[in-house]
């Protein structure tokens, strides 16, 4: 297997734009990856995008070929593919392009995401990503993303001291990096007390403890590190690519509020990259909702089932803690348009690793991780990646 | 869901029927024509559960979907039967500060929901304090 790096990133504003269609946005992204790159389009070999349900949000399917046709490549008939596993759809399109560059198969290759949310009311948009769910078992008795999640975080609070302030505590956090991050759906930092007073949308998840609805796109280039230099003076080196799956239903699970999908990824990927917890950096997580940052920081392994809800108190997980979680201000501040989460956690880490995160830079960061999820845990993709 | 992915499983939804590996022991509702452990193994049988068990965990679902928005607020929980098997439902009670971990509740028929579009009701299996 050859060695990856990622050569070029670029992430539209995350937020609701009525003025912007779901094609407008991939371009952007996608036209701002390879500027970054310092690439021609003859150049690329391969696309992947990652896109959950444009079919339900805006009554389009065949991504593939729609995104490389707006991209002016249909003339170079580059091989393109939709990734779709819910949330991780973007997560699960890097590592194919990954795959693809590391096994030789392709050399340049763009991976992005994309979701156009807002073109549907929240009835629908809640209804079309109930089927990250089992609809049959799950959907269709009236469960939706907020009320599983909920679930979760009764199940956690039941069985390990976390109190809703320190739930709510993830939320300030990420919305203090969110104001730090210019292309954030929300810029605006918060207190407890914004949480603890929002409405009530399935206890004891409040407005604020979810990530919103969400267009946007993102986009970065992989190619083989051996070459990664002809295109940039700093490659990001991709340490380490993988993935894990579960059941697709909540109920089936074997501990309701441990997600062993990110247990199973995160030590496939800690042993790909020969690397142990304490050299991370910083990490980017899939805070679809608060409780699931702390099952995340958890279930990677930086430490015991029960602390995270104290560590994220303590400011461990703040921007100059110990372990910096969701600079970019995470799904909940910085937006979460579903397909395109996935590729903006990596552009983040490539942004921090290069130094070019600006108000929420940190200092020497050196190994940066990504964590996303899909639906309640049934997919869960992790990368981990090194300056060079 | 379309109506006849719904009707499909209606003897499943309204009868609790689901299935029990006579291998290794396990009952599995929603039914399960593979048993995860014994695969190929396995001797996947009918089964009708009993409808008892108890609240695993569970939410008070305040904004849903045009086809539940009428009950809101509404309790929805993971519901562990007597025979092991865990499913989602629905938890009808007087007011949702009855309900905990680990209530006892038992199954009853009733309607689940409307859709929209169509109009047509659909029915299945709730719990309620047993
Ligand atoms: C929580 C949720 C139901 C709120 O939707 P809603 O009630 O329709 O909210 P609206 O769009 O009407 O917005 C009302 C206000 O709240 C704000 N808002 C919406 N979602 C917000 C959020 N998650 N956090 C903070 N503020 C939010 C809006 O900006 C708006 O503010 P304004 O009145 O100042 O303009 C919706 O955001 C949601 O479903 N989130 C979860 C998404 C999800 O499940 N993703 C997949 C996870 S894996
Ligand atoms: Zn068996």
């Amino acid at each position: 297997m050859r060695d990856v790096a990622v050569i070029g990133v670029g992430c539209t504003d995350f937020g609701e734009w009525w003025d912007r269609s779901f094609r407008d946005l991939f371009v952007e992204a996608g036209v701002m990856a390879i500027e970054d790159a310092n690439l021609a389009g003859e150049q690329i070999d391969a696309m992947y995008v990652g896109n959950m349900s444009a079919g339900r949000f805006i009554d389009q399917e065949h991504i593939g070929a729609l995104i490389a046709d707006y991209s002016g490549l249909a003339t170079e008939n580059i091989a393109s593919t939709r990734v779709e596993a819910a949330c991780a759809s973007g997560g699960l399109a890097f590592r194919e392009a990954v795959v693809a560059v590391a096994s030789g198969m392709a050399n340049i290759v763009v991976a992005g995401g994309v979701e156009k949310m807002t073109d549907v009311d929240t009835s629908l948009s809640t209804d079309a990503l109930a089927g990250a769910a089992d609809r049959e078992w799950e959907g269709s008795v009236g469960a939706t993303f907020p009320g599983l999640y909920a679930m979760i975080a009764n199940d956690y609070m039941h069985r390990y001291p976390l109190t809703r302030e320190q739930l709510a505590q993830v939320a300030v956090k990420n919305h203090y990096n969110g104001a730090r991050n210019p292309i954030a759906q929300f810029q605006k930092e918060i207190t407890l007390d914004t949480v603890m007073n929002s409405t009530m949308v399935a206890d004891p998840l409040r407005l604020f403890d979810c990530s919103p609805i969400t267009d946007g796109a993102a986009a970065v280039v992989v190619a083989p590190l051996e070459t990664a230099k002809k295109f940039t003076d700093t490659p990001i080196r991709v340490l380490a690519t993988a993935q894990a799956s579960d059941t697709i239903a909540l109920h089936d699970r074997r501990d309701i509020s441990t997600l062993d999908a990110t247990v199973a990824a995160g030590n496939r990927a800690f042993k790909m990259a020969g690397l142990e917890r304490r050299d991370i950096d910083f990490v980017e997580v899939h805070d679809c909702f608060t409780i699931a940052e702390i099952c995340a920081i958890e279930d990677l392994g930086f430490c015991k089932k029960g602390e995270a809800g104290r560590l994220t108190e303590e400011g461990y997980t703040a921007l100059d803690g110990d372990l910096p979680v969701n600079t970019s201000g995470g799904l909940k501040a910085c937006g979460h348009p579903v397909g395109a989460t996935g590729i903006k956690q990596v552009c983040e880490a490539v942004l921090q690793l290069r130094g070019e995160a600006g108000g929420r830079q940190l200092d020497g960061a050196e190994i940066g991780m990504t964590q996303n999820v899909g639906g309640t845990g049934a997919t869960v993709a992790v990368h981990i990646f090194g300056r060079t | 869901m379309s109506v006849p992915r719904f009707w499909r499983k209606i003897p499943q939804r309204y009868n609790l029927e689901g299935t029990h590996c006579e291998v290794c022991g396990r009952y599995f509702f929603p039914p399960r024509n593979l048993c995860p452990d014994c695969r190929r193994d396995g001797r996947i049988v009918g089964h009708t559960f009993e409808g008892v068990g108890t609240i695993v965990t569970y939410s008070v679902i305040r904004t849903a979907s045009d086809q539940f928005s009428d009950l809101t607020p509404y309790v929805l929980a993971i519901v562990e039967l007597k025979e092991g098997a865990r499913m989602t439902a629905q938890v009808v009670v007087e007011n949702p500060e009855e309900v905990f971990i680990g209530m006892p509740v038992k199954a009853v028929f009733r309607r689940l929901g409307t859709d929209g579009e169509s109009g047509v009701i659909s029915y299945g299996t709730k719990f309620v304090p047993a």
